[in-house]
């Protein structure tokens, strides 16, 4: 079971970057084997498409489940072509997300 | 002859301009205007064209052959606008992001992509007295200005006019890019406000990009201040003509009237821009054979 969170630095004390397509770094968490790591978002500042491309992004890294502020209508159905299940949290941590996910306190956008 | 009208700031008189150099023009020489505006077109409010055709903007965006895909990935590769994803075997296709350039379809090994036209705008045709008109409609929804743009200059080609005139969209980006390319001379329209001084600044950078000889109209002259002036004199840029600010003249606008009909002092100031623009493009219709 594999969870992104969308972050505004590289650690699991960064704080929630609230952007889909346009966040700093993805931190990706192995939620079976207790790892994480971080992965640059190098289509953040692209012209358009930028959420399409990270929902590509996160399909080839194998993610099952998306935490983010909120995701526009293109990223949402690349997404859901992926399979990627998608919640929303307004702000916090990304161990904070990771928590809220686990205890089944997030909306499904 | 083509001369675009173009402002950076919005809502600065560029339709004013245009149309009103067209009336000048339109017993002396055979004019045509382009309402390249595609998102907010107006001129046809103060020319009131008959419109004879209106036909269909399309543009091809890429469909897949499941069948004959195997899920490469070199479409999404080459796709410049994000506009493709492969998830697996499946190729997922944003038609709102394809700017219909056929990349995909061209470096696709398999041949499992093809192209489907998609409706994305209309031009409409037609006279005005002698005037002849055309604009460009985007469909609503629709994001892609350029190519209906392209289809209003494509189609103008056709005619035989001595001068076109086109209406362009305000600011500086890709629709007024479209609009102004290949044009022989540009007007830009200005106001003496800090958001008409900065936008024209912006402009100007465009037109001097595009290698476009230029000049600038400033409207509402007698209002503000006298930076425009100053920016126009530092940098050597031809002040064309200066229409003052004048309730009247708002009031016409307002009710779809044509200025240098009702004002001949403005009718004087519209002769003058087009000799000014004529020495400035080099341009004689005497030595054309336009007028003789």
């Amino acid at each position: 079971m594999k969870l992104a969170v969308t972050a505004q630095g590289k650690d699991l004390d960064a704080a929630l970057d609230p952007r889909f397509g346009r966040c700093q770094y993805f931190i990706i968490i192995d939620l079976d084997a207790g790892e994480h790591e971080a992965v640059v978002n190098k289509y953040s500042t692209e012209a358009g498409g930028a959420g399409v491309q990270c929902a590509q992004l996160l399909a080839d890294y194998g993610i099952d489940v998306l935490v983010t502020g909120k995701v526009g209508p293109k990223a949402a159905r690349a997404l859901e072509e992926a399979g990627i299940e998608v919640y929303t949290m307004a702000s916090g941590t990304v161990r904070e997300a990771t928590e809220a996910y686990r205890e089944g306190k997030l909306a499904k956008a | 002859m083509i001369i675009t009208v173009a402002s950076g700031k919005g809502g600065t008189g560029k339709t004013t301009v245009a149309v009103n150099l067209a009336l000048t023009l339109e017993n002396i020489l055979s004019v045509q205007i382009l309402d390249c505006d595609v998102e907010e077109q107006n001129a046809h409010l103060f020319l009131n064209p008959e419109f004879r055709y209106s036909d269909i903007v399309t543009l091809p965006v890429p469909a897949v052959d499941q069948g004959k895909c195997v899920g490469c990935g070199k479409c999404s590769e080459i796709c410049a606008f994000n506009a493709i994803i492969v998830l697996g075997n499946k190729v997922v296709i944003f038609s709102e992001l394809c700017h219909g350039c056929g990349g995909c379809s061209r470096f696709c090994p398999e041949e499992a992509i093809y192209e489907n036209p998609k409706e994305i705008g209309v031009i409409e045709g037609g006279l005005a007295g002698k005037i002849a008109f055309i604009q460009g409609r985007l469909k609503i929804g629709n994001p892609l200005a350029p190519p209906v743009i392209n289809a209003v200059k494509k189609r103008g080609k056709t005619s035989q006019a001595d001068v076109t005139i086109i209406d362009a969209p305000p600011g500086t980006s890709c629709p007024v890019v479209a609009s102004l390319k290949d044009s022989d001379f540009c007007i830009l329209v200005t106001e003496p406000t800090p958001f008409g001084l900065n936008d024209l600044i912006l402009a100007v950078d465009v037109a001097r990009q595009l290698q476009i000889p230029f000049g600038v109209v400033i409207n509402r002259a007698d209002l503000g201040n006298k930076d425009i002036l100053n920016y126009c004199k530092g940098e050597e840029i031809p002040i064309l003509t200066q229409i003052p600010f004048d309730r009247r003249y708002a009031a016409c606008y307002a009710r779809g009237g044509r200025l240098i009909e009702e004002f001949p002092e403005l009718k004087e100031a519209f002769k003058g821009l087009w000799k000014r623009i004529c020495a400035l493009a080099k341009y004689d219709p005497i030595d054309e054979g336009i007028i003789h």
